[in-house]
């Protein structure tokens, strides 16, 4: 399919002409309808975890590629078992095996799978837009979904994270969310604002130092904070961000000690917030960073749920992809 | 609307086919989602068993789900007993082609290995196009009814013709 006859509607890659969430690239541009249908089929994939058989004939015959062009253990891992229970078959390409290292571009990496005849893409990638682009180039013929792209977005973990305070703290409508950490590097970060604002959270509050909160940020309704004690006053449901060890080239901290004391999630600083608040953290943790480990271990952290929400979360992203891939309706 | 196709009556006509079929303490009852649950909760609470009801949403096991994709609303499939070795009375409303009910055993098989399956449904309207019969069926229609029956409720429960039936010749 070439570019120039290829009009997605309303000129959002992950709806086609016809308005069916044809790709998931970012929680921002979503509708709500379709989020909702995402998370409301997760809670009948959580189900399917207890049986003896874990499986699903869903996507039988299917063939689903993880492209992964960075490192990731829990986001690739959970695609693939969300895929293989719904009965795809998965082909796992890392960076490192493949032939990108040899020079080939992108787009001819993915037209050589698609001579392959899979259907669809789970990819992740050090720049921003990875996803987009071979959304573009490859329209309706397979479906995409973007597992991070650079700091841009990473929707899947937005919408476990949002199942997650559903199912967890109630509904996000009366609901108080802080991210605290590092805002600038995250991708996460940038699709749970996306996410929360989608269905209707009424505070969504960012913490986080001068350095790595992105000032345009107050643009979209968000409350920032760079005091953690004013910041966690009153907040139901605390995400915490993995400090981006690797992307801090650039001295925006003075030590990793420093970000501890002044952001780090204690069982202190915890009281500063709601009584029971949830604590997310979307892995891998720092632990003695962003995070302490009487915390992360604590009661109030939900982290090992949230791997739980992301497998079924994932297994309904592809269901819903898939079956408009079909020509079915996917509307809610 | 024919005056035989009272739910209520149809469903006395079921707890009476059934209970000779069923040991109280035993047997496990599960219904498919919408109707077959309406009508598995009266089937269940007649005759009295003691194992909870189970529930059943086949959208994932669908023959067609690349045709026509995910329903809209996917409820959690419930089955809140062993299957292993159980006997169940699987309940639906309408049998039509079949399918639905292939769809289903493959879900139950899914959480186990059941002694024996016994198909119970409202209305039997014909035109299966797999292999799979009723063994208690409240009303047979054998295809004659033409059109799409659908049950309403789930209080009260009605059955609805839903486009006109052919004319019988």
């Amino acid at each position: 399919m070439s570019l120039s006859t290829f009009r997605f509607g309303d000129g959002n890659p992950q709806y086609d002409a016809q308005g069916r969430l044809r790709h998931l690239l970012n929680t921002e541009g979503l509708r709500e309808p379709e989020m909702l249908q995402i998370l409301d089929t997760a809670e009948s994939f959580l189900s399917i975890a207890q049986r003896s058989v874990k499986k699903t004939p869903t996507l039988r015959g299917k063939t689903i590629v993880n492209l992964f062009f960075e490192n990731s253990t829990r986001t690739r891992s959970t695609f693939e078992l969300a895929a293989k229970r719904l009965s795809a078959d998965v082909l796992n390409i890392a960076v490192s095996t493949s032939s990108t290292s040899k020079g080939e571009s992108l787009i001819d990496t993915v037209d050589n799978l698609m001579a392959m005849q899979v259907d669809g893409f789970v990819i992740r990638h050090p720049e921003a837009g990875a996803a987009h682009l071979i959304a573009r180039h490859l329209g309706d013929s397979a479906l995409v979904i973007n597992a991070g792209d650079g700091q841009h977005a990473h929707p899947t973990q937005a919408l476990l994270d949002v199942f997650t305070i559903r199912r967890l703290a109630g509904p996000i409508e009366d609901r108080v969310v802080a991210i605290v950490g590092d805002v600038l590097h995250s991708r996460v970060a940038r699709s749970q604002i996306h996410a929360l604002s989608i269905l209707g959270c009424p505070e969504i509050r960012v913490i986080g130092p001068q350095t790595l909160v992105p000032k345009e940020l107050s643009a979209l309704g968000v409350h920032v904070y760079h005091d953690l004690q004013a910041g966690l006053r009153g907040v139901d449901v605390i995400c915490a961000l993995r400090l981006q060890k690797e992307r801090m080239e650039s001295h925006r901290l003075p030590s990793l000690d420093e970000f501890h004391r002044r952001f780090g999630l204690t069982p202190e600083r915890l009281q500063w917030a709601q009584p029971d608040a949830l604590v997310l953290h979307p892995g891998p943790m720092n632990r003695g960073v962003e995070i302490a480990s009487e915390v992360a271990d604590g009661h109030q952290a939900v982290i090992l749920q949230q791997v739980a929400h992301g497998l079924a979360v994932r297994m309904a992203v592809l269901t819903l992809l898939a079956g408009a891939a079909g020509g079915g309706e996917n509307h809610a | 609307m024919n005056a035989d196709w009272d739910v209520t009556t149809l469903l006395e006509g079921m707890v009476r086919d059934l209970r000779p079929r069923v040991d109280p303490e035993q047997t496990a009852m599960i219904g498919i989602f919408t109707g077959g649950v309406w009508i598995a909760q009266a089937l269940h609470r007649a005759l009295g068993l003691k194992t909870a009801l189970g529930q059943l949403d086949i959208s994932f096991y669908r023959d067609d789900f690349s045709q026509i994709g995910l329903h809209p609303q996917v409820r959690a499939s419930d089955i809140p007993f062993a299957v292993d070795g159980r006997s169940i009375i699987l309940v639906d409303d309408v049998l039509y082609t079949g399918r639905t009910i292939r769809a289903a055993m493959n879900e139950i098989f899914d959480y186990g290995r059941p002694a024996s399956i016994l198909l119970a449904v409202l209305v039997d309207r014909g035109g299966h196009e797999v292999p799979v019969a009723a063994d208690i069926a409240a009303l047979r229609l054998n295809g004659a009814a033409g059109g799409q029956i659908k049950l309403r409720g789930p209080d009260p429960l009605r059955l609805e013709l839903l486009t006109s039936p052919r004319t019988a010749s």
